[in-house]
This record gives structure tokens, C-alpha cells and sequence, in this order.
């Protein structure tokens, strides 16, 4: 984009990448577990309900460090991927896509827990007397009649990975071209002496995303609802 | 035949049914909002499970407690009507079809061409759920139902949420879906319109517990009955067959019993045709001598079989026309005047103007003989 310098459009790219990836990598466990959630009586939901629920009160410091403990070169997660399937997390962008999704993962869950709390149990009944069986039921009926809520899910969870900071700086730090996104990339800025004015131009990018993301979102549930007949 | 043993708890709620039905036919299943009549219907179709129970239909056991058996919904091949319709709303007319059609399992004893016509698809097949109205919703979750080659279709009130101009968009689509598929049928319905002109048998609920069961000729005395449908609608229902039709008094004759004559208002309908019946209680007038000079077409000679009281002041009288049965509700005055008693020879007269008649095609298939001898 030549209106953006090398750095800005490397910092964009980024984001929309890391962001990307944290979503996709979200979308079906959050889809499982709001399905857990909602339609499954087991020992300890309330737990996992909690557990889910903690990056959205955890302050994302914390959050990184923790992921640094557990994802670390001598973290037993992070060490067992490294020996296993030569996976690096730290100081990578992988790595903040997962700090990225960790913490953009309550927020999906919710909107999927809604999005599942609205099919009508009575519709997949009716199925079920049509002859579709579980896996038939959850492909044809359930998903397609989740879609506002995931697309919801979906485009307020990348929003929210556009902007998450604090634990990707703790967790994998601030590096250029693997790990500074647009947050990362405004916050050098304002460190450096006479970075003002790159501080404003990110700002003002950071901005454009976030309200071209809740329009975009506004016309997919329209178009959405206007499917199923809402 | 269908056979049904269910018992379940449900809070302070006790539903505890035994019956067993003729199949084909059309069982209406009878009663109060809140007697359980769609619990019924859902431990037929599997999705609700029993405490205890055995369900058979046609010979294949379809759920069984104590043997452990319990075929799932999705293989239990039932129809389901459902009172909401539930129609797919992601998927339009023609998508909700083909959901059923390709997940029938068996042979395909209707197709989707069929089924469009009986049910008059054609014009809404690329049409979204949310466009149709009421009676076309429940239309299409009928023509849905069938798709799935059922060997039972469960309806569970499919009018009660239709107004009477709807209602009566939809009946006649159920009246032949009746007469020409033969599939046999469980109806829940608390409307007794409703049961006067589908149901071949009548399965009545209260609290839980089937109260009276048979065939609809002989539930149309029941006792039990009275209480449910009102003193209004009380009256004999008989099944007979159309005679002949005198277009110049727009009347048709129709045998009932073994020699009774009755003229009903009815559109012409061909000879050999059966006729439904139903003659209100308090339409009928009971005399003890050969009534001359009146301007009653209907006299049936008749042998009063039984004298109640019908807990509002009045008697039902009961008088066997020729082996069809028929009540009549007269003052207690009058009972006492004709010193009405059992084994009196009466005539009963009946308005023409009074009688509606339903044309009925009787089911085809096996006859019932051994599933309820009171068919």
C-alpha cells in the first residue's frame, strides 16, 4: 500500500495476520465448547465456565506470563512442541497468535453460547424425526442456524486480536516483523523521541480498522438474519 | 397395529397409558390441554423416554424397558407433525422437502410428486418459511412428514394454532391425505370438529390415563365423552352409506344399521359412497307411535336399548336403529310421560336440515377385527 511506509503496512499485515490466525484457531474449540456449555451436564462446568471466562479478568500481563510458564522454551507445553514438531512459539508470530487467541477466546465463546442458546431445540428435534442423526443434525441445522451468532463471534473476536497488547508483549515481546502488530507498533512510537506523528498515523489506521470491522459485522448479521427469515 | 404401554413421572404429573390401534386408521387422541396427550405422541416417536414401556407397531418393537430396547427417533421412520409446524428456516419450501426425502429410509411409497399434488406445493416450493402463511406452513410440514415414507404419522394438534378460516384451508388436505395414502395416523387434537372428520378411532385422556378407547361409532355414546365436547355436541355418529341423491330436494340418502333411512344435506356424492354421520342428541325427537303428517323427513323405527340421566336434567335416551345406535336427550317430563323404558319400540325423528354428513373412505388395508373388537 503506498500510502503506508515499509513499517506501517509491515505492522498492518501483521495484525490482520495474527488476527486471522487466532480466529481460526478459536472457531471450532469455542464452537465445542459453548456446544460443552450449554448442551452437556457434566462435573465441573462450572469450572470450565470459570476457566474460559479467566482471560477476561485476568489482566493480559498475567495472561502472558502465564502462557510463558506453560509455552516457554522450558515450559513442559512449550518444550514437548519444540522436541515433538520443531514448533517455536516465543518471540514468533505464531506465538502471538496464540497469546492473541487466548485472550480473544472468552469473548467467542460467549457469542457462541449465544448464538447456540437461540436454535430452537425444537427444530433439531424435527430433524432428528426426519431421520438425520447427531453429526447430520449439528451440520445442517445447528450450524446453519448459529451463523449470526458466529459471524458476530467471528468479526468481534478478530477486532478485539487486532488490538491485544499486553499479553503479546509479555509473552513473546516486541519484535519487528514477527511480533509487532499496529498496538505494539503505536506503543514504539510513543517510546521514541519525534514519534508523534507515527503514533497519530497508526492511531488513525487502527481506528479505520476498527470501524470498517463494525460495519462490515453490522451487514453480515443483516444479510444473516434476512436468510433465516428474522 | 399399533400398541402402546407407557408410564412415566413428571413432577406431580403421572402419565400412565395402555392402548393398542388398528392400523391403518386415523386415532384421534382426545382430551384436556395438559392430559398428556403429547407426551403420548412423544414416547411414540421416541423423543421422550418412559420410565417403563413397550411400544409396537406392526410387529416391531420400537421400544421395550425391560428388554432394553429403544430405537432412537431418527430410526423409528414416524412422521412428525408437529403443532408449530417447525419448518427449517434456513432452508426454503423445496430444501425442507428434500431434507426429508433424502434421509428416507424403506421403500418410497410417496413421492415428492405426490405429495406436491395432494398437498398443493407447487406454487410455494421456492418459497422462504417466513413467507407462507399459517395453513401453508402446516401444509408443508405435512408433505415434509410424509417424505420421510413413514410408517406412522404423528400429528400433535397441527390446526390448534390455525384460526377456523385456516383450519378449514387445511382439513381437507388431511381428509385425503387419509382416504388416499392409507398410512395410519395418531391425531392430537382437543377439537372435536376436528376428530368428527379425520379419526376412525378415538382414544380419550384425562390426567394422564387413556379413559374410554374404541371406535368412533361406539365413543360417540360414551359417557366420558359428554363431559369433554359439552351437552351441544353430544350425539350419536354413524357411519352409512350413501343410497342415492334426489337432486330435486337436494337431499341425500344414506343407509344407516342394517334398514334405517336417513336424508342428509350433503353435495352429490356417489352411490356406494361412505357417509359419516352425526346426529346431535338434542336434534332428535323420540315418539311412541308412527308419527304422521310432520315435516321431519327422518323416521327411523327403533328399540330404546337404554334411558340415562345426563347430569343436566335430561335423559339420553339410547335406541338401537337396526344395529347402529343413536341418542336422543328429551325432558325427564317427557321420559316420564312416554313411560320410555328399555325394550320400547320408538321412532326417532330427526331434522335433515340438523344432519351434516362427511364423506369417509374407510381404510383400505388389513381389516381390524383382531387389533379392537369394538371397531
Amino acid at each position: 500500500m503506498m500510502w503506508l511506509t515499509a513499517d506501517e503496512s509491515e505492522a498492518l499485515r501483521l495484525s490482520l495476520s495474527i488476527a486471522a490466525r487466532s480466529v481460526a484457531f478459536n472457531l471450532p474449540a469455542a464452537i465445542l465448547i459453548a456446544w460443552l456449555l450449554t448442551r452437556v451436564r457434566f462435573v465441573g462446568r462450572t469450572l470450565l465456565d470459570a476457566v474460559v471466562h479467566l482471560p477476561l479478568v485476568l489482566p493480559p500481563v498475567v495472561v502472558g506470563y502465564i502462557l510463558l510458564l506453560l509455552f516457554g522454551t522450558r515450559g513442559f507445553i512449550g518444550s514437548w512442541l519444540q522436541r515433538a514438531f520443531g514448533i517455536e512459539l516465543l518471540f514468533t508470530s505464531n506465538g502471538a497468535a496464540l497469546a492473541t487467541a487466548v485472550m480473544s477466546f472468552p469473548l467467542m465463546v460467549r457469542a457462541m453460547r449465544i448464538s447456540l442458546e437461540n436454535v430452537d431445540r425444537g427444530l433439531e428435534d424435527a430433524a432428528r424425526t426426519l431421520g438425520a442423526r447427531a453429526a447430520d443434525r449439528f451440520a445442517t441445522i445447528t450450524l446453519p442456524l448459529m451463523l449470526p451468532g458466529i459471524t458476530a463471534g467471528v468479526i468481534t473476536a478478530f477486532s478485539a486480536a487486532l488490538g491485544e497488547f499486553g499479553a503479546v508483549i509479555t509473552f513473546v515481546s516486541n519484535i519487528p516483523g514477527q511480533t509487532r502488530t499496529l498496538p505494539l507498533a503505536l506503543y514504539t512510537a510513543l517510546q521514541s523521541p519525534g514519534g508523534e506523528h507515527a503514533a497519530a498515523r497508526l492511531a488513525g489506521l487502527s481506528l479505520g480498522l476498527g470501524l470498517g470491522g463494525l460495519l462490515l459485522s453490522e451487514w453480515f448479521s443483516r444479510r444473516v438474519r434476512r436468510m433465516l427469515g428474522r | 397395529m399399533l400398541a402402546v404401554a407407557a408410564a412415566k413421572k413428571r413432577g406431580p404429573f403421572a402419565l400412565d397409558v395402555r392402548f393398542d390401534l388398528p392400523t391403518p386408521g386415523v386415532a384421534a387422541l382426545f382430551g384436556r390441554s395438559g392430559s398428556g396427550k403429547s407426551m403420548v405422541v412423544n414416547t411414540i416417536a421416541g423423543l421422550l423416554k418412559p420410565d417403563v414401556g413397550r411400544i409396537v407397531l406392526d410387529g416391531s418393537v420400537l421400544l421395550d424397558t425391560q428388554l432394553k430396547i429403544d430405537v432412537a427417533p431418527e430410526h423409528r421412520r414416524m412422521g412428525y407433525v408437529f403443532q408449530d409446524a417447525r419448518l427449517f428456516p434456513h432452508l426454503s419450501v423445496a430444501g425442507n422437502l428434500r431434507y426429508a426425502e433424502r434421509r428416507a429410509a424403506g421403500s418410497a411409497y410417496v413421492s415428492l410428486d405426490t405429495v406436491t399434488g395432494l398437498l398443493d406445493l407447487g406454487a410455494l416450493m421456492d418459497r422462504r418459511t417466513h413467507q407462507l402463511s399459517g395453513g401453508e406452513r402446516q401444509r408443508v410440514a405435512i408433505g415434509r412428514a410424509l417424505l420421510t415414507q413413514p410408517r406412522l404419522l404423528l400429528l400433535d394438534e397441527p390446526l390448534a394454532a390455525l384460526d377456523g378460516a385456516r383450519r378449514e384451508e387445511v382439513l381437507p388436505y388431511l381428509e385425503s391425505l387419509r382416504d388416499q395414502l392409507s398410512i395410519p395416523m395418531v391425531y392430537v387434537t382437543h377439537d372435536y370438529e376436528e376428530v368428527l372428520r379425520l379419526a376412525t378411532h378415538l382414544v380419550l385422556m384425562e390426567s394422564g390415563v387413556v379413559i374410554a378407547r374404541g371406535g368412533l361409532a361406539k365413543m360417540s355414546l360414551e359417557p366420558h365423552l359428554r363431559s369433554l365436547i359439552g351437552p351441544d355436541q353430544v350425539g350419536a355418529i354413524i357411519d352409512g352409506v350413501v343410497l342415492g341423491f334426489d337432486s330435486a330436494s337436494g337431499l341425500t340418502k344414506v343407509r344407516v344399521g342394517r334398514n334405517g333411512d336417513l336424508f342428509v344435506q350433503s353435495k352429490d356424492l356417489a352411490v356406494g359412497t361412505p357417509l359419516r354421520v352425526q346426529l346431535l342428541a338434542r336434534d332428535v325427537i323420540v315418539s311412541t307411535q308412527i308419527p304422521e303428517r310432520l315435516s321431519v323427513r327422518n323416521c327411523l323405527a327403533g328399540r330404546v336399548t337404554g334411558v340415562q340421566d345426563d347430569d343436566l336434567g335430561s335423559d339420553l335416551i339410547t335406541i338401537d336403529i337396526g344395529g347402529a345406535a343413536i341418542l336422543a336427550r328429551i325432558t325427564k317430563a317427557a321420559t316420564r310421560e312416554l313411560s320410555l323404558t328399555p325394550q320400547m319400540n320408538v321412532w326417532a325423528l330427526v331434522k335433515s336440515v340438523s344432519l351434516r354428513g362427511h364423506s369417509f373412505a374407510v381404510p383400505t388395508a388389513a381389516p381390524t377385527s383382531a387389533a379392537s373388537p369394538d371397531a
